[in-house]
């Protein structure tokens, strides 16, 4: 099966890369010092080799390419004291750690996507060698070879809009009564009624609010929508997380035509210009990360499986 | 009313330094998308779900953490959460 396989530098001898590696060689820890597996970023289809020229992935290891039936795959070797079970599990809590591997996954990928339609592959796919990677590649040719025909040519954008104070402010509502001012209504019952139906107006209007900047958002995934191919939520994000000061309403990536994107890119702008309160975020192109059907459906409930009701 | 851009990455066009990809944008993108496939049982972490979960642990700890600090408001479209 692997006769065909135009397998790249062998493991370990990429000697050029090797340099970046730095800090894992020697620090064997719990796994067999020197111990490796290979470390999956991707598969494309009509590489240019050149592409991955110098291209250091995780942990700063040279990528490689392992080439089949027109496809490639993209990977690198790692070690197993750093991506074996017991130490993967860690650093995967490690948010440093994370991040680097995210980081360097992305860009291995976005390297790609720049040269070749490329299937992004979930992050920390790992295989004990080149030849369980040629076996897969075979074995799933024409899944990813549909894959890439859906993605290519195409590009994912992420539409993130927030709603700013002033849009979820309620409607104006009558000044809150000092708190001595209670003493006028001479009996404490009053009082309390009075504030719980401030209360209840309170929270009326607040969810007027809120469904008025959801109606807003639904208006801004209907507009943009068609322009689109395929469109996919993501949850909300987190402020805290992203940063951002307004409340996070619309969280979308959407999968465009490469030829389209100018034209999505300036209707976005567009519609964030238009609408006071709120502001419009545009990121990418991405490679099509959230367009792959993925073939686990246990894994696919974790983003953006609320899709199908604004779609 | 604002538009931020801010590069995928991928997208290395000389010119202005483009802002670093947001690492909760990239999460979003790497915890949710990709091909799944289960790698070799020898790293049995491999296994995606396994992965996936320890990722998504990580991103509601966070969210968690901050949460403490101050009562996250609720996303108003797509209620649904990383867990």
């Amino acid at each position: 099966m692997t006769e065909a396989w135009g397998i790249g530098p062998a493991a370990g001898a990429g000697a050029a890369g090797s340099a970046d590696t730095g800090t894992h060689d020697g620090t064997g820890g719990g796994a067999a010092a020197g111990a490796t597996a290979v470390y999956l970023y991707g598969v494309a289809r009509d590489l240019d080799p050149a592409a991955l020229t110098g291209l250091a992935g995780v942990s700063g290891a040279p990528v490689r390419a392992l080439h089949a039936g027109g496809l490639t795959a993209l990977v690198s070797t790692v070690a197993l004291a750093e991506y074996g079970e017991q130490a993967l599990r860690a650093n995967l809590e490690d948010l440093d750690w994370l991040e680097a591997t995210a980081r360097a996954h992305h860009d291995v990928v976005g390297h790609a996507a720049r040269a070749a339609a490329t299937a992004p592959v979930r992050i920390a796919t790992l295989y004990r060698d080149d030849d369980r990677v040629a076996a897969l590649l075979a074995a799933r040719h024409d899944d990813f070879s549909a894959m890439l025909d859906t993605i290519a040519g195409r590009s994912e954008w992420g539409v993130k809009v927030y709603a700013y104070p002033e849009a979820l402010k309620p409607d104006p509502e009558p000044p809150a009564a000092p708190a001595d001012a209670g003493g006028a209504a001479g009996t404490g019952g009053g009082v309390g009624t009075a504030y719980l139906r401030r209360r209840q107006q309170q929270r009326r209007s607040r969810e007027d609010a809120t469904r008025r900047v959801a109606a807003q958002a639904q208006a801004i995934h209907n507009e943009l929508a068609p322009l689109a191919v395929a469109a996919r939520q993501h949850p909300p994000q987190d402020p805290r997380l992203s940063g951002h000061p307004g409340v996070p309403i619309l969280n979308v990536a959407y999968l465009l035509e490469d030829d389209q994107a100018a034209g999505f890119t300036g209707l976005a702008t567009a519609i964030g210009d238009r609408t006071p309160g709120l502001g419009v975020e545009v990121t990418g192109p991405w490679p099509p990360y959230s367009f792959i059907d993925t073939a686990d459906p246990g894994g696919s409930g974790g983003g953006g499986g609320g899709g199908g009701d604004r779609a | 009313m604002s538009v931020a851009w801010d590069h995928g990455g991928w997208d290395a066009r000389p010119g202005p330094p483009t802002e670093r990809v947001a690492l909760v944008d990239l999460l979003d993108r790497l915890l949710a998308g990709g091909v799944v496939i289960t790698g070799d049982l020898v790293i049995s972490i491999a296994e995606i779900d396994l992965v996936h979960v320890s990722l998504r642990a990580l991103v509601t700890a966070v969210r968690d953490a901050v949460a403490e600090q101050e009562p996250a408001t609720a996303g108003l479209v797509g209620e649904e959460d990383l867990s």
